[in-house]
């Protein structure tokens, strides 16, 4: 009888950490999102007077638009520059495992380490700006780090070098499970290369499309320590995100509520892109 | 993958162009880490009287020595050792821990379905994708309760919690794929659940568990808003400790310190990558492509 029980023993205690840790622990966040809590949580209900404050917030407002500016950027060159790198290694090159190795090595750095090596580069005065100068051109200015309108751009950059190799490697697997006997049909046919790859292989991809947006948003909305580590959110907080202002209200100005409130709106974006995603994905598999 | 005809000349200047963009982009990836090699081996005065990419006239250890050893990150003069070893004494028991459940959850989760199970993991993978700003909060107030959020085993509790959705979606995706006729069989055999387990889903597990405990060791080992979130001073991961050293506003940057601290933070997960990449990239695809 015990032996009949003792699948659900196992899993009794994840169960129950879920149920705390994640969903309990959600709830509690929602709930002080709605009380006035400063720096320390306070359980008087206030409805949804945070929500309303934030979105007066000017600082909110950058960190939302930095979100779609960082993140449509980011998205967008992870994708090209993955795929072709992907459709390139793809055609029988010799030294692939090589050239895939150090695509892929950025993604075993920690943000922090990346930001390190972009902030040293990126630094005006004596990263590439002095490079450039030295080389000729001696009126050259790079100064988007410490450029309100500029700084995150450079945020892109760094995350748009560490997560690349990710999208290729996405996007290799799905040109190698590509069924040959199309192709090859396409090219008895008299069909070109370059036309096989826009009207059939690229085509054939969407899937992968699909789940390389999905990853790189969720990517995109958690982003965090490149922000801390390259910018600090400045010049001001004109390179905030929504994760740093989290982070500076929960717990650095000890405006919990506030901080709850911007952490409940990061949650609704993620979750208005997974659910539908993890949905589909499901029902694929068990309809497959 | 489609082949092409070889030999003609147009072809070859093809085969040249598509070599050159692929090793153009190699040097791309590459460049950082060399900038980030030649400055943690120059002296500030090179640094000053020199450009990125000039290699280093005198090379000297210094600044390592001085990163490892005797740097000032917050109010210590200790360089980053510590830290370095606070994220090891980290890292082997939430790894350990979380792929440990994991493999057990999955194993239920594949080959002991029950009415309910299937619910439970689509919860828990849902789990995977919540950005943890939502649980930062009640976690430090929950750490504060239990008394940790001054040590180690605080952020070990955490990496273990958080790392469970993870680990055991690896070890369920792996296990499905098993033969369930494997299972009965020795079921009808009389083994129990845990004989099971040991006797015919473990032996054949050793990929899966390079996976999850490479992804798991980067992962942790990488993570920084844990670290910065629930520890202060001499517990902070290294992470944390780097970060400290390159944004405090001292009077004199040393960006060779800074680089050869940096180096010293990624080197475990770059020899974990450069001894087992199969495994990583491994995990990186499947962590990608869900359900």
């Amino acid at each position: 009888m015990l032996e009949a029980a003792l699948p659900k023993v196992v899993i009794a205690p994840s169960f129950a950490i879920m149920i705390i840790f994640i969903y309990g622990f959600i709830l509690w966040t929602l709930y002080i999102s709605t009380t006035k809590s400063t720096f320390l949580p306070t359980y008087d209900f206030v409805g949804l007077v945070q929500y309303a404050k934030l979105w007066r917030i000017e600082r909110w407002w950058v960190a939302c638009r930095n979100l779609l500016v960082y993140g449509g950027l980011f998205i967008f060159f992870c994708t090209i520059l993955g795929l072709l790198l992907a459709i390139f290694l793809d055609q029988k090159i010799r030294i692939e495992g090589a050239l895939r190795t150090i695509y892929l090595y950025p993604l075993a750095l920690s943000f922090v380490v990346t930001g390190t090596a972009w902030k040293w580069i990126l630094n005006p005065g004596l990263g590439i700006e002095r490079l450039v100068r030295e080389m000729g051109w001696s009126a050259f200015t790079f100064d988007w780090l410490v450029t309100s309108e500029m700084s995150i751009y450079c945020v892109v950059i760094a995350a748009v070098w560490q997560s690349t190799g990710f999208v290729m490697a996405m996007f290799l697997a799905g040109l190698r499970s590509i069924d040959d006997s199309i192709i090859k049909a396409a090219q008895v046919d008299g069909a070109g290369l370059r036309r096989i790859y826009w009207k059939i292989i690229i085509p054939s991809l969407r899937p992968v499309f699909f789940s390389t947006f999905i990853i790189l948003t969720h990517i995109a909305i958690k982003s965090f320590d490149l922000v801390v580590v390259l910018t600090r959110g400045g010049p001001g907080y004109s390179s905030d995100l929504p994760a740093t202002f989290m982070y500076a209200y929960a717990f650095t100005r000890g405006r919990l509520a506030m901080g709850a409130a911007s952490a409940m709106l990061m949650f609704a974006m993620v979750m208005a892109i997974i659910v539908p995603y993890l949905y589909s994905e499901l029902r694929r598999k068990r309809y497959a | 993958m489609p082949e092409a005809i070889r030999q003609s000349p147009s072809e070859v200047a093809h085969r040249i162009f598509i070599y050159g963009v692929l090793l153009l982009f190699a040097v791309y990836f590459l460049v950082p880490f060399f900038v980030m090699f030649i400055t943690s081996i120059k002296t500030m005065d090179e640094i000053r009287t020199g450009t990125l990419i000039a290699l280093p006239r005198q090379p000297t250890l210094e600044p390592w020595l001085k990163a490892w050893g005797y740097a000032t990150i917050g109010v210590t003069n200790e360089g980053i050792q510590g830290f370095f070893w606070n994220s090891i004494r980290m890292v082997i028991p939430a790894v350990l821990i979380s792929t440990f459940i994991g493999a057990l959850n999955g194993y239920v989760l594949s080959k002991w379905r029950f009415k309910g199970s299937d619910t439970f993991f689509a919860m828990l993978l849902l789990g995977c994708f919540i950005p943890f700003q939502v649980i930062l909060l009640p976690m430090a107030r929950t750490l504060g309760f239990l008394g940790l959020s001054e040590s180690m085993w605080g952020l070990v509790l955490v990496h273990t919690v958080y790392g469970l959705a993870f680990t055991t979606l690896f070890f369920r995706n792996y296990y499905v794929a098993v033969p369930s006729e494997l299972v009965n069989a020795a079921r009808i055999d009389g083994a129990g659940f845990f004989r099971i387990f040991w006797r015919i889903m473990l032996p054949i597990s050793i990929p899966i568990f390079m996976v999850t405990i490479i992804w798991q060791t980067t992962q942790i080992w990488n993570d920084f808003l844990f670290g910065v979130c629930f520890s202060t001073g001499e517990t902070q991961p290294i992470t944390v400790a780097l970060n400290n050293l390159v944004n405090t506003s001292s009077a004199v940057k040393e960006y060779n310190v800074d680089m050869a601290a940096a180096i010293i933070a990624a080197l475990p997960t770059l020899f974990v990558y450069f001894v087992a990449g199969k495994y990583f990239v491994r995990g990186l695809t499947a962590g990608a492509v869900k359900g």
